[in-house]
């Protein structure tokens, strides 16, 4: 997500710029539309959505075709997320390994930072690591065999690299 | 590989990892330099004892000697034994064997030595990216023995050894081919689905990042025995290791010749990509996975007409399980006789089951169908991780059924988990111990249904919500007369989604339900 961004511009670009591009690369191959928005999304953090229209034109689709897609699918954002997104498995085999007790103890212990919208919880149904249950990614970097104080140190170690961080980790675009 | 030193490895699966396998590696490395000695710290793919993870290997004249769980900070009293003295000192070995992180010989370990690895048979033991290690270790003989088959010679094999699908249906593999290479068309795809959704399953993640070009031969033999130039795998968006690892797999491959327009100068052609998949769970569903990879919503299609006939972008198309297409280089390598005479009944070969959740010894075991849940989860797994009854293990994923002990002597196959409502599925096994409330995770079953469902049918899309409302007001009612009715509702319902869903997301999430009831009525406020 947004860790992985390749991109890292110095001066804004337009969103237009930073679609076309991307439809540039992209564009030409069948079933093109999930690899796009997996692109958008990792270079913006989301996908906008002033980028829908942009890129139904560009593979000569409806709005309301790539709109679908992109409500569709969880993985898909449209509004900026924080720059850490914590994502707790809460499927069956990390519940037989208290994952709904933990789930509960990052809501409250780390509601502040959510709050203040620098950090997202999400649940997330299997991250393939069900031996070693319970388990979380932290801005896609995986932890496993988690306790709440271990999720406490991992979340607030990122946390504080976030906030120290002076370079955007994500492609920030103007209209 | 150096050919001086010492060799050390460090497993880079992304279990590993989550488990501070990075951390080891580069506090090994340091402590390598700093101790003035000349070692190899590679990072190989995971054996799959991931309770044991990280878990460090030393190769040694007798063989690769373990060591785990090791943390960075357990180092330098493994120094200290003399773990990187192995190579020039062999009176070390007494010493470093003392140390309490030692696990013995790895290929001995009861775990493993008990196991019967034909499709995992690398894991642990080579480095994923490797070309030369999987060449030295059996890898490619599959496709090299394919080039020189007819079409039909190469899924007569797959036909003949039984394979069946390891993704949940256990549809025979080789008649699905049989009715791709029959279907005439300009253009056929390979797909594989690598949609590992199933809480308590991680194969398809271990051999995208442990053995890629296991995956990579067993679809360019599939291309090759049914006409197909092209061939997606299709991964989940929550295995982002395993997307980097197989891009980089998919790279080597083509510059070694092994994809590409001229598969091993033979003329033939296979090209691969893969396609990234967004959080949904039912693109598992293979014709819901089609659409997701056209581009579209991953919304179940009604069947027929089957994927082999009009599949990808309308063409026939086999769509196979990762672990279906990575069992298919030893078939053609060794033949068809040799893995048939694994397994029992009409369930032929090995599965690599998968134990998880609440259990002491989590990880992968392959072994040939027949064996049973109480073998696997006692005799391998240990029990339960906090020591306490097992009350319930869920058996092939989340749309498999709560499995009571009055059934963990059954054999595992396909035809007598069926028998009595169960599913082997991709191999999942997901313990609870005795704390776990099973109506609980039967409104879970139903609540994940209605997260999940992709809406197309009204069982699937309207049961869910209406199931999962039932069983919350079955766990909050004293009532023994809307008990009684929300009971047969329930069973009603569950009966309309198992019998008139358009796939396995509402046709099977009954079974998790029913299951939960009829063997654990006591959780529901029932007598039991």
């Amino acid at each position: 997500m947004t860790s992985d961004s390749t991109l890292s511009l110095t001066s804004p670009r337009s969103l237009a710029s930073v679609v076309q591009s991307i439809l540039d690369e992209l564009g030409q191959q069948p079933g093109a539309l999930l690899p796009i928005l997996h692109a958008v999304q990792n270079q913006l953090g989301h996908v906008p959505r002033d980028a829908v229209p942009l890129i139904a034109q560009g593979l000569n689709l409806s709005s309301a075709e790539v709109h679908g897609v992109v409500s569709y699918y969880h993985h898909f954002h449209t509004e900026p997320v924080a720059r850490v997104v914590v994502q707790i498995c809460r499927a069956e085999s990390c519940q037989a390994q208290g994952s709904e007790a933990l789930w509960a103890h990052a809501c409250e212990a780390h509601a502040q930072a959510v709050a203040q919208g620098d950090l997202l919880l999400e649940p997330v149904y299997c991250l393939g690591l069900c031996a070693s249950s319970p388990a979380m990614a932290v801005n896609q970097s995986v932890h496993a065999r988690l306790t709440p104080a271990r999720l406490d140190q991992i979340v607030n170690q990122r946390l504080g690299q976030a906030k120290t961080s002076d370079a955007p980790q994500v492609a920030e675009v103007t209209k | 590989m150096s050919n001086s030193g010492l060799t050390l490895y460090v497993p880079q699966d992304s279990a590993a990892v989550a488990v501070g396998a990075n951390e080891v590696a580069q506090a090994l490395q340091k402590a390598v330099l700093a101790a003035g000695k000349t070692a190899n710290v590679l990072r190989n793919s995971s054996r799959g004892l991931f309770w044991l993870e990280p878990l460090l290997e030393v190769d040694t004249p007798q063989g690769r000697l373990g060591f785990g769980p090791v943390a960075a900070e357990d180092l330098d009293g493994l120094l200290a034994a003399g773990l990187l003295d192995l190579q020039d000192q062999p009176e070390a070995l007494k010493k470093t064997m003392a140390h309490p992180l030692c696990l013995g010989w790895v290929e001995k370990m009861p775990y493993l030595a008990k196991q019967e690895r034909l499709t995992f048979a690398r894991m642990g033991v080579t480095q994923p990216l490797s070309l030369s290690d999987y060449e030295a270790h059996g890898g490619w003989a599959g496709l090299r023995q394919a080039l020189t088959l007819t079409p039909e010679a190469i899924v007569q094999q797959v036909t003949d050894a039984g394979l069946r699908g390891r993704g949940g249906a256990a549809f025979p593999a080789g008649i699905k081919w049989k009715t791709v290479l029959g279907a005439a068309s300009a253009q056929k795809y390979i797909v594989c689905n690598a949609d590992e959704g199933d809480s308590g399953t991680y194969s398809d993640r271990m051999t995208l990042e442990g053995d890629p070009y296991l995956l990579i031969e067993g679809m360019a033999i599939a291309g090759l025995a049914v006409g197909a130039t092209q061939g997606y795998v299709y991964i989940r968006s929550e295995y982002p290791d395993a997307v980097r690892v197989f891009e980089q797999a998919i790279g080597l491959a083509r510059a070694a010749g092994f994809l590409g327009p001229n598969l091993l100068h033979s003329g033939r052609t296979f090209e691969l990509q893969v396609r990234m998949a967004a959080g949904a769970y039912v693109c598992g569903e293979e014709t819901a996975l089609l659409e997701s990879l056209e581009g579209k919503r991953g919304i179940v299609r009604a069947k027929p007409p089957l994927p082999a006939i009009e599949g990808l972008w309308g063409q026939p198309t086999v769509i196979n399980n990762v672990i279906t297409l990575a069992s298919v280089p030893v078939i053609l390598a060794k033949g068809a006789e040799f893995y048939k005479n694994f397994g029992m009944g009409r369930s032929r070969g090995t599965l690599p089951f998968q134990l998880a959740g609440n259990i002491k010894q989590g990880g992968l075991v392959e072994k040939a169908f027949g064996l049973s849940l109480r073998e696997l989860v006692f005799d391998f797994g240990g029990g339960t991780a906090s020591g306490r009854p097992v009350k319930a293990i869920q058996v092939g994923g989340p749309l498999g059924a709560y499995i009571p002990e009055s059934q963990w002597d059954t054999p595992l196959d396909y035809e007598a988990y069926a028998a009595f409502g169960g599913v082997v599925g991709h191999g999942g096994v997901v313990v609870h111990d005795d704390r776990a409330n099973l109506a609980e995770l039967a409104r879970y079953a139903m609540a994940f249904c209605a997260l999940e469902s992709c809406g197309k049918c009204t069982p699937c899309r309207i049961g869910s919500t209406r199931g999962e409302e039932i069983l919350v007001r079955l766990q909050r009612t004293e009532n023994k007369q809307a008990q009684t009715q929300d009971i047969k509702l329930l069973r009603d319902l569950c009966d309309t989604m198992l019998n008139g869903s358009l796939c396995a997301m509402g046709g099977m999430t009954p079974y998790p339900v029913l299951s939960a009831l009829n063997h654990y009525p006591e959780d529901f406020g029932l007598k039991a």
